[in-house]
């Protein structure tokens, strides 16, 4: 089975839009792309549309917060952490409000719209921001789970979603931790962490890896901030070589959350497979994953060159 | 429409704190030897009216789910906003001398997780009318009566997101909300008018949505009907456009757009401080 992630989103909002009357959504416009229509519908007096206007949804979600509201705002991840970005910093997080951003479309794979609509940096922007905790889910299961964890979350919290389906990982009796890895296959020679839809390419490389007698850990990191430290340290440790995977710029999001903890804690050799400091393009998801090294093989070639580099 | 019209006994009371405010705005800036005195002087009858007269909120209130809200927009007049606050006893107002200094909550632009009575953090312009109508929107949910008051300044009107706030507030109605624009006419780099013109003010709000009144930003009685005015509104949101002088009290500071963010020397205050004698 596949679904995509922000499917999950809108009908576990709607679910528990009906046990939490204090959740509220606001949308700029896309309700029907992300999903947030299925709340709209169910509960109308708590649905606010605030047009194309993201950087004061934003702001009003902060309002609706500061008055004991749980909101949840959407818009494609390119608006809600780029044109909103000073927003989220300064009426969310500084002070703290328990305002939910849950971002659709992220990544490369919005597809066809091309560079203006690719975010490849979200991670890294929310990253950086104090009280801010963010989850990047890998399919819809993990994606209820988060979302489920940010109602009941005081304070600031990142949920980025897809676009296109994502196959099933977890069954539905998944319970989602925050900041805590899951193990999906266990491998002493090298530890593929990845999140989104990269984990189930991660979970396809291990396979290409095990022909060619490579036995590869697969790690789903679901929670980027706070990232599972621990996890990376015993990885680093078991395996000795790291790969990350993600649907984001190399630069500031998993692979730099990564790499920060091997740094300090458990030095290790590590590869980062994400999108090379550069924007993407109009194209399917397919072709674009293909194109811009995003694939189980490309994967399997990072994992190869990591293990070469082994003391 | 029939307003309460204060005594002679309360306006000399507000008199009477308004000087108190002044005084500690000066105080508290040359003590920082930073920060906004202009603009906090513009703004200061306008807060000094709302928090004794018509916010039913209080120290003892701070976090009461049913109070009214207050959002200053202009964030960086922090000092009229502080010392109000200490005026009305949220705190003791020995610690505004502490202001911009290292360990104090009393940041140079406000922190609501920090300081008792501030509703919003704010101090990057454009962010607060949105708040205000996030803060409206929720007492509407919760069937509670609170009003949410705002002030912008009129430089911050060049902001987008005022804009997009302005909309919201029409298109649902917000009739809960009041804001202010101080209308001093200077911002940092020169009158408003030469910078980035947000003119005509009033238009613009009207043609936004807004019931739009305009006043003597100095007079209570004007202040006061337009907030009561405000409250008998049904279906839009208010703006009272309230024209003010930057520097209002101090005649040194008074239209001097070099004292928009710029701390006096002790000299200058004790000199400053001769203007606002009881």
């Amino acid at each position: 089975m596949a679904k995509a992630t922000r499917d999950a989103y809108g009908e576990t909002l709607k679910d528990l839009g009906a046990v939490n009357k204090d959740i509220v959504v606001l949308d700029a416009d896309l309700s029907k792309s992300t999903k947030t229509n299925v709340f709209a519908k169910a509960y109308p007096d708590r649905f606010f549309n605030c047009g194309i206007a993201e950087q004061n949804m934003i702001g009003t979600a902060a309002g609706l917060a500061a008055a004991g509201k749980i909101p949840f705002a959407s818009t494609f991840a390119m608006f809600a952490t780029g044109r909103a970005y000073e927003q989220v910093r300064n009426s969310v997080c500084y002070p703290k409000l328990n305002v939910k951003i849950a971002a659709t479309h992220a990544g490369l794979t919005v597809g066809e719209d091309g560079a203006s609509h690719q975010t490849v940096e979200d991670i890294s922007l929310m990253r950086t921001l104090p009280n801010m905790t963010v989850i990047v889910p890998a399919d819809a299961a993990e994606t209820s789970g988060a979302i489920e964890f940010a109602v009941k979350h005081q304070g600031p919290v990142y949920i980025r979603l897809g676009r296109m389906a994502v196959p099933d990982l977890f069954g539905a009796d998944y319970q989602f931790e925050l900041g805590r890895a899951s193990q999906l296959r266990e491998g002493a020679d090298v530890t593929l962490i990845a999140c989104g839809l990269m984990t189930a390419a991660a979970l396809e490389a291990a396979e290409l890896l095990k022909a060619d007698g490579v036995e590869a850990r697969v790690l789903n990191m679901a929670t980027i901030k706070p990232i599972d430290a621990q996890a990376i340290m015993k990885a680093a440790k078991d395996t000795g070589a790291i790969v990350t995977c993600e649907e984001h710029s190399i630069y500031g999001g998993l692979g730099s959350a990564v790499a920060e903890v091997l740094m300090e804690h458990a030095p290790a050799p590590a590869e980062r497979v994400g999108i090379l400091d550069t924007f993407g393009e109009s194209g399917t998801p397919a072709a674009l994953l293909k194109k811009y090294k995003l694939t189980a093989a490309d994967i399997v070639a990072a994992a190869k060159r990591v293990i070469a580099r082994k003391a | 429409m029939e307003t309460i019209k204060l005594t002679d006994a309360q306006l000399q009371e507000l008199t009477k704190h308004a000087t108190s405010i002044r005084r500690n705005i000066i105080s508290m800036v040359t003590e920082a030897k930073s920060g906004h005195p202009g603009g906090s002087l513009s703004a200061t009858d306008i807060l000094t009216v709302l928090y004794f007269h018509v916010l039913k909120t209080g120290a003892d209130q701070a976090t009461d789910p049913n109070r009214d809200r207050f959002v200053l927009s202009k964030g960086h007049a922090a000092p009229v906003l502080y010392s109000v606050l200490a005026e009305r006893g949220y705190f003791p107002q020995e610690e505004l001398l502490t202001f911009r200094k290292i360990d104090s909550r009393l940041q140079g632009h406000p922190s609501m997780k920090d300081v008792p009575g501030v509703d919003m953090s704010t101090g990057s312009l454009g962010q607060g009318l949105s708040a205000a109508n996030g803060m409206a929107l929720a007492a509407r949910l919760d069937n509670r009566d609170y009003r949410v008051y705002a002030m912008l300044g009129d430089g911050e009107l060049e902001e987008g997101q005022v804009w997009e706030a302005a909309m919201l507030a029409a298109h649902y109605k917000l009739d809960n909300v009041t804001a202010f624009v101080d209308y001093n006419g200077l911002q940092i780099d020169g009158p408003i008018g030469e910078i980035m013109s947000p003119l005509p003010i009033p238009e613009k709000w009207r043609a936004f949505g807004w019931n739009v009144l305009e006043i003597d930003g100095h007079d209570y009685q004007a202040i006061y009907d337009a907030v009561q005015i405000a409250q008998t509104v049904k279906g839009k949101p208010t703006m009272i456009v309230a024209r003010t002088v930057k520097g209002k009290g101090v005649c040194q500071m008074e239209n001097v757009v070099d004292w928009h963010g710029k701390a006096p020397t002790a000299e200058q205050c004790e000199l400053f401080l001769q203007d606002l004698l009881d």
